[in-house]
């Protein structure tokens, strides 16, 4: 399946490489033709693999949620409406039980989180090769196809939610008390000369701990993903090696795939819970 | 696995998909589902009272049964005692017309006395006169004695 000129390391290392659009060594701009080039390119280049898949998956739960939210009806609801209401009242009910202030943003965000990226760890399911093979008669040569094991996607929601919880921050509890947090916790002492010596400790303490929100949201969700891809692509490779070693990889690729759905399913909605804590944390005061 | 310019892509299209639900799917839907729930504690509501109503209707159709008995009862006895004073009426008007017409058949027995003796005082008058003639007739000139005669006949 990989290819018969492929060596098992370059078919890995071809299935982890992005579809790079940025500028050449020499100054034009294309897509880069293998990994080294792609790195290369350094800061100024972009993914179009991840973001085509995340845009496209992104556009399909919108239209549906959108069609759903137009058609909507107090009275029987339709199939559709029905699987919306369903989805939205999971999330409405996580939010109520995790978030104790007010802020309209908070549940669309958690819904967008959690069906995003359930869709986007979904694409793990779709057998390795299938999409970059078609990508391939196609003449595109790289196609990662699952978006969740680009760090950037998932920083990328990381930093937004991180973002949002800098400003609601900074919107509940005004810049000095967003400070105070920073520095005058855990360690207080009436003494000020003491209290002055500790707010450094503080601050080194609570900064890795804010820092620590954001970085362990997209690393979570990347590692889980990219461990999983990196199986499937284990997988994959028994195939080349006889009938016997493929038939076992069929079937280690069903057993993973069954248990990869959970893993799916619990990673978007860790990120979805996580988020939302954040959020409360960000709200209230301490 | 570089990090580059698809993060901001990404973050650039995560806050827009967060916007878009937040405006398009979240807000609507939430409106249809908190509409369907007021709705549908509405029914119960109404269904709650009907049941209240349907309690107090029937306690009130009970009310309005033991009222018309009553009535009917009033009635009946009100109807039972206009006939009896009916009969009553009816009885006393019989019995006084009875009066009435024995009253006017007595009158009319006296006026049929009194002819009848009127008829006979004059055909006693005659037959007494005639008698008197007849004896008379020989001794007496009936020009002669009529005023002694007359004065007889008068006194009967």
């Amino acid at each position: 399946m990989a290819g018969d000129t492929l060596t098992s390391s370059e078919y890995i290392r071809h299935h982890l490489t992005n579809l790079t659009f940025g500028q050449h060594a020499d100054g034009s701009l294309g897509i880069a033709h293998d990994a080294a080039e792609a790195a290369q390119m350094g800061f100024w280049a972009i993914h179009l693999d991840t973001m085509f898949w995340s845009f496209f998956l992104g556009g399909l739960f919108l239209y549906y949620f959108k069609k759903a939210a137009d058609t909507v009806t107090t009275g029987v609801p339709g199939g559709l409406q029905n699987f919306c209401e369903w989805i939205i009242e999971f999330i409405d009910e996580s939010v109520r039980g995790s978030f104790t202030s007010k802020n309209v943003i908070v549940a669309p965000l958690a819904l967008t989180i959690f069906v995003w990226i359930f869709l986007m760890n979904l694409m793990d399911l779709v057998p390795v090769d299938v999409i970059p093979t078609i990508a391939g008669w196609l003449g595109i040569h790289f196609m990662k196809v699952v978006p969740s094991t680009d760090p950037n996607a998932t920083f990328g929601m990381a930093i937004g939610v991180f973002g949002l919880m800098l400003f609601y921050s900074i919107k509940v509890k005004g810049f000095g008390g967003f400070m105070g947090e920073l520095t005058f916790m855990p360690f207080q002492a009436k003494n000020p000369v003491v209290q002055a010596i500790l707010i450094p400790i503080n601050f080194l303490l609570e900064f890795v701990s804010l820092i620590a929100k954001p970085i362990s949201l997209a690393l979570r969700l990347f590692g889980n993903m990219y461990a999983g891809e990196m199986i499937f692509i284990l997988i994959a490779i028994m195939y080349n090696a006889g009938a016997v070693l493929g038939l076992f990889g069929g079937a280690l690729q069903l057993g993973w795939a069954i248990f990869h759905i959970l893993i799916i399913t619990l990673q978007a909605f860790i990120f979805m819970t996580l988020a939302i804590v954040y959020m409360d944390m960000a709200h209230s005061e301490h | 696995m570089n990090i580059n310019l698809t993060l901001f892509g990404q973050l650039f299209s995560f806050g827009l998909f967060v916007w878009f639900t937040l405006k398009y799917v979240w807000t609507p839907m939430m409106g249809a589902l908190e509409e369907r729930r007021t709705g549908i504690a509405d029914s119960l509501s109404a269904a709650e009272k009907g049941k209240h109503d349907e309690v107090l209707a029937k306690q009130h159709a009970k009310e309005i049964l033991l009222e018309a008995k009553n009535q009917a009862s009033e009635i009946k006895a009100q109807g039972e005692k206009r006939a009896s004073e009916i009969v009553d009426e009816a009885k006393d008007e019989a019995r006084t017309e009875g009066e009435r017409l024995l009253t006017a058949a007595r009158a009319e027995i006296d006026q049929e006395v009194n002819r009848a003796r009127e008829q006979l005082r004059e055909q006693v008058a005659t037959l007494a006169i005639t008698g008197a003639e007849r004896i008379l007739q020989r001794e007496i000139d009936a020009a002669a004695h009529k005023d002694v005669v007359d004065s007889v006949a008068n006194q009967i």
